[in-house]
């Protein structure tokens, strides 16, 4: 069994674009954010509504950015935290191209990016768009309560991010280079509380990161960052002594996208999480990083708590999942 | 097939309690209380200002407190405010009947979304749903108690 792809044709990320709304636009690397709103409902009468305009803007953006045509795209791989991920097909509606929904909870951009990849390095195809969106307002009403509600939030919660984030995947041009990709596997260790996804996705993390150095015989001193989704700060912390416990020391290379976009304060806890988050932080930060070569290689791994409203009701136990993209400058 | 207790991994359960952060449980206490207390102030006000002002008493008066204070809870609710005071205040914003309007009034407002029948009307009770059931339920056992009691002494 492998779980470890390499590409060896190489695909390009020709363009990115991300998009989120006040809170994260304020943020630690809201200054690297091409989209900020001052409104999270982005003129539209409902938050799902707003939800799928910031994706479809995002997608859009992201294919101007790669100068191309909306017609020279062959494919839209998109997913969000909405039931039955509507945020991403109500977008993708307003595209010629062909479109694949995929669901990974918080990992779903890493999945889309991976399945790109593919797509990109099978020749397949020419030119993909990968993405993810997510909505506090949208995800709250889904997973936790009305907005209005006065309740206090338990010290483990994290903050799902308001935002959107694409990248387009081309077989020719310049940008960076997605080098490989390690799939996860579902990874369940009993974790219950719906509050602590940080928790419930750490195994799966530490699973998939370590499978990764296994399969592709490298060390975490050979990349300059390892990126993960929206850990938080619990999260972070477990899989940082996971992957110890194990023999492979990511202390220095490892930062977590939910940890990054806020400036972490009380009301957030352990930071940002939903598939926005890591979406918009490698269509970002990340991005321009590696475009100015200023990180070389990193390892890019969203992870995703595979919970339903319905599940945790029926107190099963929260599984986790981890996919890891290798990308280089 | 695998079931969510054959997935428990007990070590890695404690471990994650070990370094999970705890509820500031003081802090907690004394918001709850300053902020409870100054809602039952706020209610026993209007209770003075009915009793010598307008002269109610009884049940009468007890029941027009009662709606003031729902009023102003499904206000501040609307307003946008009670989620705030219930942000920092828990289980004293949560407890008084100002309490039980934002409980009824968020989800309503939530919903709105999904139409006036099956998203506003269907969903506004939501939260406060359990609350009704129990709080029926219970009272109908304690009232079948006192009766059986008062037949029996």
């Amino acid at each position: 069994m492998r779980r470890t792809i390499c590409f060896n044709n190489k695909p390009v990320i020709i363009g990115a674009s991300s998009i989120a709304g006040p809170k994260e636009s304020e943020g630690s690397i809201g200054k690297f954010i091409e989209t900020t709103l001052n409104d999270d409902m982005y003129g539209e009468d409902t938050f799902e509504k707003a939800e799928s305009k910031m994706l479809f803007t995002a997608i859009k953006k992201a294919v101007d950015n790669a100068h191309k045509k909306e017609d020279e795209i062959d494919a839209i791989i998109a997913g969000d935290l909405l039931n039955q991920i509507i945020a991403s097909t109500f977008a993708a509606r307003n595209f010629p191209s062909a479109y694949l929904g995929i669901y990974n909870a918080c990992a779903t951009f890493a999945e889309s990016l991976t399945i790109g990849a593919m797509l990109i390095d099978g020749k397949y195809m020419n030119n993909v768009v990968c993405s993810a969106s997510s909505h506090f307002s949208s995800a709250e009403r889904q997973y936790r309560y009305p907005l209005e509600l006065g309740c206090t939030r338990p010290p483990q919660a994290q903050w799902t991010v308001t935002g959107a984030g694409s990248t387009v995947i081309g077989a020719k041009g310049s940008g960076p280079k997605i080098t490989s990709a390690t799939i996860g596997k579902v990874v369940d260790y009993g974790v219950v509380d719906a509050n602590n996804m940080g928790a419930a996705m750490a195994p799966a993390a530490a699973d998939t990161l370590i499978t990764h150095f296994r399969e592709s015989n490298c060390a975490p001193c050979d990349y300059d960052l390892i990126v993960t989704g929206d850990l938080g700060t619990l999260g972070s912390r477990i899989l940082k002594d996971l992957s110890w416990e194990k023999g492979y020391d990511i202390e220095k290379q490892h930062v977590d996208c939910g940890e990054l976009i806020y400036n972490l304060c009380e009301s957030e806890y352990q930071g940002g999480s939903g598939a926005g988050c890591s979406a918009v932080v490698f269509n970002s930060y990340l991005m321009e990083r590696l475009r100015e070569n200023k990180l070389k290689k990193i390892a890019f791994m969203a992870t995703g708590a595979l919970l339903s409203s319905v599940s945790s009701q029926q107190g099963d136990s929260i599984p986790g999942i981890a996919h890891l993209v290798v990308v280089e400058s | 097939m695998k079931t969510s207790n054959d997935c428990t991994n007990q070590n890695f359960l404690n471990y994650v309690k070990s370094i999970s952060p705890k509820t500031k449980q003081r802090r907690s206490l004394i918001r709850a209380f300053w902020v409870g207390g100054v809602i039952c102030m706020i209610g026993q006000t209007f209770r003075y200002l009915l009793e010598f002002g307008l002269g109610l008493s009884g049940d009468e008066l007890s029941s027009y407190v009662s709606m003031i204070m729902i009023f102003l809870g499904a206000l501040l609710t609307g307003l946008g405010v009670y989620d705030r005071i219930g942000k920092y205040a828990g289980g004293g914003s949560i407890v008084p009947i100002t309490g039980f309007a934002n409980s009824v009034v968020s989800p309503a407002m939530e919903f709105k979304t999904e139409g006036y029948i099956y998203g506003t009307a269907a969903k506004m009770f939501i939260v406060a749903g359990p609350i009704i059931v129990f709080g029926i339920a219970s009272s109908v056992l304690v009232g079948i108690l006192y009766f059986i009691g008062l037949r029996i002494f």
